[in-house]
């Protein structure tokens, strides 16, 4: 049963004729309104997630829960057919919760705040943001337990909740929560931030409608909807194949293990046409895993990844919504590792989050090989350093790591950078200035961009050393599997950790680990991966490898990836015709759409041991209990 | 009553009960408001010259403060190298004044040529030091990648100002508290100088890690360099901006020196040639923080003149605000490929701690002024599938330009726009000797008009709406997005555009009246001559407020003023102490202005009141965590100077005499009106105008809508107020 809706004016919107120019006035009106939402937050919250790295992202919905700007999609409108409950003037929803959400968030670090905008009586708009949390409980700090088995070893769990209540706070819920957590300073902080941001966003929906007419605004944002959804159609029907005569596209990639010794674990999907509407079809994805590295895919955020990477091809200024929804099916079946069934862990869907971008990167470019990218650095993936510092205060960092953007049409993909809208990296002197670090490298790492006419992105490599006693834990994948290159490139280097002991003793450690005991003095050497390159390297100009070569980026040895030879600082120039052609000559005429590194995974798996110092992880057993729910 | 409502009133009566402790405290302190003082050390016959050096035209203001008056002259500018230009003006206006150039003993300057430099790509080969395992602090930046969802598909860095590869590293280490970890291992350093300084770079950076709190080996690095190549001018980090965040600090000081030989050569020329004819003339130039720097700071610190242009506009309008006393302004300077805008609070114009130009940003203190690419070349059209109207980024420039220039351009621009509506009047010459051709403007205008299905005139209409409505987001990033309600201030518009939206604007915000001064073509140039002398010194000081005291605190601050002031070269001066603070955890900071009296009488505890009150009016809370400095600054500015009174001659009501053309029309709100032109050259003191007409000066053309009037204030202002509107006299 939906959410009962209290207004105190019952009056219906009735639909006029917005004439385009009021209705680009209410469009860049609401575009700003949301970065001003973006600004208040950065500047008022407190945890180095928000503040610095921007893991926040706000949403202005139309009165049915219609995103109507923002960046993920609404979920509201699911929240509102769920919510068992009056929804009325002055409340201010609270859920961290992805399940009761359809994964709107999808794991318990995400606060998401709903705030119903009434005016004149009546339910006009919705704004709503959700933020990083550096920790909401659990079982270890920072709240991402690699080995979890269970949701609720993830921290405190937040059905949708009323946390103001006709305009005023419940503070013995906040009470509750807050001392659920071990930095609860930082949560109280981002989420009163979080609040000013929704409050800034209800004061701009109001002068607008103060200055347009109710009537006037509410129509302006239906057509906007309509707006996307007459392009996206058109988009739809330009880039998806018709699927009449049985054609589809297919895509598959993997994570490379659970954290537990399994591992890979595939995902996979096809996209064809029915008529108008687009399928993107998941069957083929592994089952749900007994780890937390499952990820509740929302179906609606997954049609808003789709349409803003191509709407930009017919109008990069439009305001992008929800629009178009009805034109885009999205098939996951439950139980599937991109749908686990509750009470599945989720707090590591870091890794398969940023896969379904390197996925869908493979499976729309294929229609259209120009346009294709590589692989890149498709993760965010997480160093969590934390204890009791001498002084006997707790310290606690949670920090992302950044790495190669793949090549692409556009360039190369520059050096130890954010795929991720908004992120940015904490300043190192910050960090040294804040917490017991030294941060002793902090460098890209020459050859780890894949080889291609244009050059993947070199990853980075980070020197921490720790300065108390305590635990580090780390959250990263594509130590096995490659970032793949396209169009002849070649595929990036993979990520690598390596402790340093203060005693000289030395270890690899493990891609994704938790509560690893450290010392003073030890060094960890945070190696993230480089991205794929783009065509074919030996079309590169031997001049600008030698300029890669001279500023770092590529080694001597590496430049021969690209059939150039360099002696004493210069490109010998018949010595690399002589190497490209040996090169043309041994790989064949024909470059592959994509090179993944690899033949299959038992090939791999066969020299992970050689090439990584690891076992290869064994092949995932999906017990049947897993499905046993559906 | 919705609680919403009760939640927003509540809110606003914090925000007015704030607004008035804020007025309280005002009047309770002297303020950066002191008692005039006689300007210091005068040669000559005490005549200042504000020369301010445009794009297309360099604009110059001759000020007599004896005799009580002043001289503008326009010449057109040498981009080749604009120090001609400036004498080719300075002769000019000596000329009209009947004065010897000898008889003017002060020269205040606003320059774009650093902000030139940067966008041309045209600076120094910059050689760059950094820490052992720091030399890609530019290559990785702040990983940021801009543009949403996808924007990393077609963005491309911009290449680093200092290269790769002549980057080299520095054997030592400095701990967040100063201590040394590795001591600096001068064989390895010398050895990468002699290296690099001898690879043909023109300029050296050494930014080091961790050197805003200890920058001994900066210094020493600083001091081998100069041995080595004592030509090759060296910009120490610390020395240019001592704050934390390494990449910050770096990029600013490499941008420092990147612009360094440009502006020094300039700088030295301008002076050189200056002193030739003009004798013992004292040369300072505006900085972006909208004070004054001496010719050798101009020269150390270029990186501090990259707002220099624009702070000469808001400069000006400050001088036009104290002239027609209003205090609180938004300032919008609206120019052909851009539109600056910026806040002036109580006689003060707001700054910020950051400069942006272009693809770059640094951090140096600039008088906050936000651009949009948002100006009367902007060109609008009409994607195919969503039929959207858009108006702008792209520009068509200085050529081929609108299509109503007459010069080739086809594409509709808001100046043809403008000129369809009869806003800009085709008899109208601009600045040069431009023809306006009305037909050309409708068939460059017709060709969005067909695909909207409208009309010419609606179409033209939906051009100048849009483009309003994206310079109204700037202002709004000005004032609303910084708590301040726009219905508190008056809108001033200057540049080549201004005139024609202010009106339109100042609805669109609410802010009355909107003002548009005499002359808003050579506003800037009357910024660059009455402007003041400054000077700043700041350092990083991390500290929980309860771990401190106001003495160490004052202590601190007093050896900040004594360095601020040594350049200042002695004299009257007022001293401001800027505190930057947050709570304990967050990454903002504010940054909270008390005079020395204030601080010694409120002490920290006072700041960290005023703290809680300002982040409980910008954010709507306020928390009761504990407080944490930041970082101390003092700013030391010369005195004040005096200004001219330009009062006319008083007449009357009617305007029958400056009417000079009476059936003209232009369309507004979907109708025509009859809207008469008017001389703004024979307007006088008293006047009125009655809405709509247009006035038309030498380079600019102010347009007043239907249901507004234009009043010509005693020193020559119009101030446009809608028709019934109360009228204020000004509120300082």
């Amino acid at each position: 049963m939906p959410a009962t809706i209290v207004q105190s004016n019952d009056t219906p919107f009735s639909r006029v004729d917005v004439d385009p120019i009021t209705l680009d006035i209410v469009e860049n009106a609401l575009r700003n309104a949301r970065a001003e939402m973006d600004a208040v937050l950065f500047r008022t919250a407190m945890s180095p997630g928000i503040r610095e790295q921007h893991d926040a992202f706000p949403m202005i919905a139309n009165q049915e829960g219609k995103m109507v700007v923002g960046q993920f999609g609404s979920f509201l409108y699911g929240f509102i057919q769920g919510y068992e409950g009056t929804i009325e003037d002055g409340d201010v929803f609270l859920t961290n919760d992805p399940y009761s959400v359809g994964g709107a968030v999808s794991h318990l670090n995400d606060w998401l705040i709903m705030m119903p905008i009434f005016h004149d009586g009546r339910l006009v708009s919705w704004a709503a943001m959700f933020g990083h949390m550096t920790d909401v409980g659990g079982k270890v700090p920072g709240s991402l337990p690699t080995d979890a088995k269970m949701i609720y070893e993830e921290g405190t769990i937040v059905p949708p909740t009323k946390i103001y209540r006709k305009g005023a706070l419940q503070h013995e819920i906040l009470n509750i929560l807050l001392a659920n957590c071990r930095m609860p300073e930082w949560n109280k902080s981002d989420f009163f931030a979080i609040i000013a941001g929704c409050r800034l966003a209800e004061r701009r929906v109001r002068e607008n409608i103060a200055r347009f007419g109710a009537d006037t605004y509410i129509s302006a944002m239906w057509d906007m909807l309509d707006r996307n959804k007459l392009a996206m159609g058109a988009i739809i029907q330009m880039i998806v194949p018709d699927g009449a005569d049985g054609t589809k596209a297919t895509f598959h990639d993997w994570i490379d293990d659970d954290g537990m010794g399994n591992g890979p674990y595939k995902i996979a999907c096809s996209l064809h046409r029915e008529g108008d509407v687009a399928i993107f079809d998941f069957s083929d994805s592994d089952p749900q895993s007994l780890s937390s590295i499952n990820f509740l895919l929302n179906e609606e955020m997954f049609k808003m990844f789709f349409g803003a990477f191509t709407i930009n091809l017919v109008d990069p200024q439009i305001l992008f919504n929800d629009g178009f929804y009805d034109l885009v099916e999205v098939r996951i079946p439950e139980g599937c590792i991109l749908k686990p069934k509750k009470p599945a862990a989720l707090s590591c869907r870091t890794h398969m989050l940023g896969r379904i971008f390197d996925l869908m990167g493979g499976l729309l470019g294929q229609g259209a090989p120009d346009a294709l990218n590589a692989a890149g650095f498709s993760d965010s993936p997480h160093f969590m350093y934390s204890g009791f510092g001498r002084d006997g205060e707790w310290y606690q960092l949670f920090q992302i790591g950044f790495g190669g953007v793949p090549g692409r049409p556009a360039g190369d993909g520059p050096d130890g950078h954010s795929m991720w809208p908004a992120f940015t990296n904490v300043p190192n002197e910050f960090l040294e200035a804040y917490f017991p670090l030294r941060i002793r490298t902090y460098a890209t790492i020459p050859d780890s961009g894949g080889a291609g006419k244009h050059r993947g992105g070199n990853g980075i490599t980070i020197a921490y050393e720790l300065l108390e006693k305590g635990e580090i834990s780390i959250h990263d994948d594509r130590w096995l599997t490659y970032p793949w290159g396209v169009n002849g490139g070649q595929p990036g280097m993979r990520s690598t950790k390596r402790l340093v002991r203060k005693d000289g003793t030395e270890e690899n450690i493990p891609s994704k680990c938790d509560r690893i005991a450290v010392e003073p003095g030890d060094v960890l050497h945070f190696n993230t991966w480089g991205g794929g390159g783009w065509g074919d390297p030996l079309e590169r100009d031997p001049e600008t490898v030698l300029l890669d070569v001279k500023r770092g980026l590529v080694t001597v040895n590496g430049a021969r990836r690209y059939g150039v030879m360099i002696r004493d600082g210069r490109v010998d120039v018949s010595a690399t015709d002589e190497l490209r052609k040996e090169i043309a000559r041994d790989r064949g005429p024909d470059l592959p759409l994509f090179d993944r590194g690899f033949d299959s995974l038992d090939e791999i798996k066969a020299r992970a041991k050689r090439e990584t110092g690891f076992e290869p992880p064994a092949d995932p057993v999906f017990h049947r209990f897993m499905r046993a729910a559906e | 009553m919705g609680s919403t409502e009760d939640l927003i009133r509540r809110y606003e009566d914090r925000l007015a009960a704030f607004e008035a402790r804020l007025k309280q405290l005002e009047s309770g302190g002297p303020a950066p408001a002191p008692a005039a003082a006689p300007a210091a050390r005068q040669s000559g016959r005490g005549l200042r010259l504000g020369v301010d050096v445009g794009g297309t035209f360099t604009d110059l203001l001759l000020l007599d403060p004896a005799r009580g008056r002043t001289f503008t002259a326009k010449v057109p500018s040498t981009p080749d190298d604009s120090s001609r230009g400036v004498l080719n003006g300075i002769e000019k206006i000596c000329g009209t004044a009947g004065i010897d150039p000898a008889d003017i003993s002060e020269v205040m300057h606003g320059t774009t040529v650093a902000t030139n430099t940067v966008l041309t790509s045209s600076g120094a080969l910059v050689g760059l030091v950094t820490t052992k395992g720091y030399r890609d602090t530019l290559q990785i930046a702040r990983s940021y990648v801009p543009g949403g969802l996808g924007g990393w598909v077609i963005w491309n860095k911009s290449p680093n100002l200092a290269p790769l590869e002549l980057t080299v590293e520095a054997h030592e280490r400095m701990a967040a508290d100063g201590s040394v970890v590795e001591p600096l291992d001068e064989r390895q350093v010398r050895g990468e100088l002699e290296r690099l300084l001898s690879s043909g770079i023109e300029a050296l950076t050494v930014a080091l890690f961790n050197s805003y709190v200890n920058d001994a080996h900066e210094r020493r690095i600083a001091e081998i360099a100069r041995e080595i190549a004592p030509d090759i001018p060296v910009s120490t980090s610390a020395s240019v901006m001592p704050e934390m965040y390494e990449y910050e600090r770096t990029e600013t000081t490499v941008v420092n020196s990147y612009v360094r030989p440009v502006v020094s050569k300039y700088v030295r020329n301008l002076e050189g040639e200056l002193s030739s004819r003009m004798g013992d003339v004292n040369l300072q130039i505006l900085r972006s923080d909208g004070g004054l720097s001496t010719a050798k700071g101009a020269m150390d610190q270029p990186v501090n003149l990259l707002m220099s242009g624009p702070a000469g506009g808001v400069a000006g309008a400050l001088w036009i605000a104290q002239q027609a006393k209003f205090a609180n302004l938004l300032t919008f300077d609206m120019g052909g490929t851009s539109t600056d805008v910026a806040l002036i609070e109580k006689g003060v114009a707001r700054t910020r701690r950051e400069t942006r130009v272009g693809d770059v940003t640094v951090r140096a203190p600039s008088i906050d002024v936000r651009t949009v690419g948002a100006g009367g070349g902007s060109i609008a059209y009409v994607p195919e599938l969503t039929k959207a109207l858009r108006v702008g980024p792209q520009s068509a420039g200085a050529a081929p330009g609108p299509a109503a220039y007459m010069k080739g351009g086809e594409a509709p621009t808001v100046t043809d726009a403008n000129v369809v509506l009869g806003y800009l009047p085709s008899g109208a010459k601009l600045g040069g000797d431009m023809e306006i051709s009305r037909d050309l403007a409708v068939k460059a205008v017709q060709t969005i008009a067909e695909p909207l299905g409208k009309s010419v005139e609606d179409a033209a209409e939906g051009i100048v709406a849009i483009v309003n409505e994206n310079m109204c987001g700037a202002l709004r990033l000005v004032s609303v997005e910084q708590g301040y309600d726009p219905r508190d201030f008056a809108l001033i518009g200057f540049g080549g555009a201004g005139p024609l939206h202010a009106n339109a604007l100042a609805r669109l915000v609410g802010a009355w009246p909107a003002i548009v001064p005499p002359g808003p073509g050579v506003l800037c140039a009357y910024g660059d001559a009455t402007t003041r002398l400054r000077d700043e010194a700041s350092q990083t000081f991390v500290r929980h407020v309860a771990d401190t005291s106001d003495d160490e605190v004052r202590t601190s601050l007093d050896a900040l003023e004594a360095e601020a002031s040594r350049g200042l070269g002695g004299g009257e001066t007022e001293t401001l102490y800027q505190i930057d603070i947050r709570y304990r955890g967050q990454g903002m900071k504010l940054t909270v202005d008390m005079t020395p009296e204030d601080f010694r009488r409120e002490g920290l505890a006072g700041v960290a009141a005023r703290f809680d009150a300002e982040h409980e009016q910008l954010f709507t809370f306020a928390l009761d965590a504990p407080h944490e400095l930041v970082g101390l600054r003092a700013v030391v500015q010369g005195a004040r100077r005096d200004f001219i009174d330009t009062e006319g001659a008083a007449g009357g009501k009617s305007t029958m005499a400056a009417r000079i053309d009476k059936s003209h029309r232009i369309y507004a709100g979907g109708q025509w009106h009859n809207a008469p032109i008017y001389d703004r050259g024979k307007l006088a003191p008293g006047n009125e105008i009655a809405g709509p007409a247009v006035v038309t000066e030498m380079d600019s053309t102010t347009l007043i809508l239907p249901d507004h009037v234009a009043e010509v204030d005693r020193v020559g202002n119009l101030l446009i107020w809608p028709k019934g509107h109360e009228r204020r006299k000004g509120d300082r």
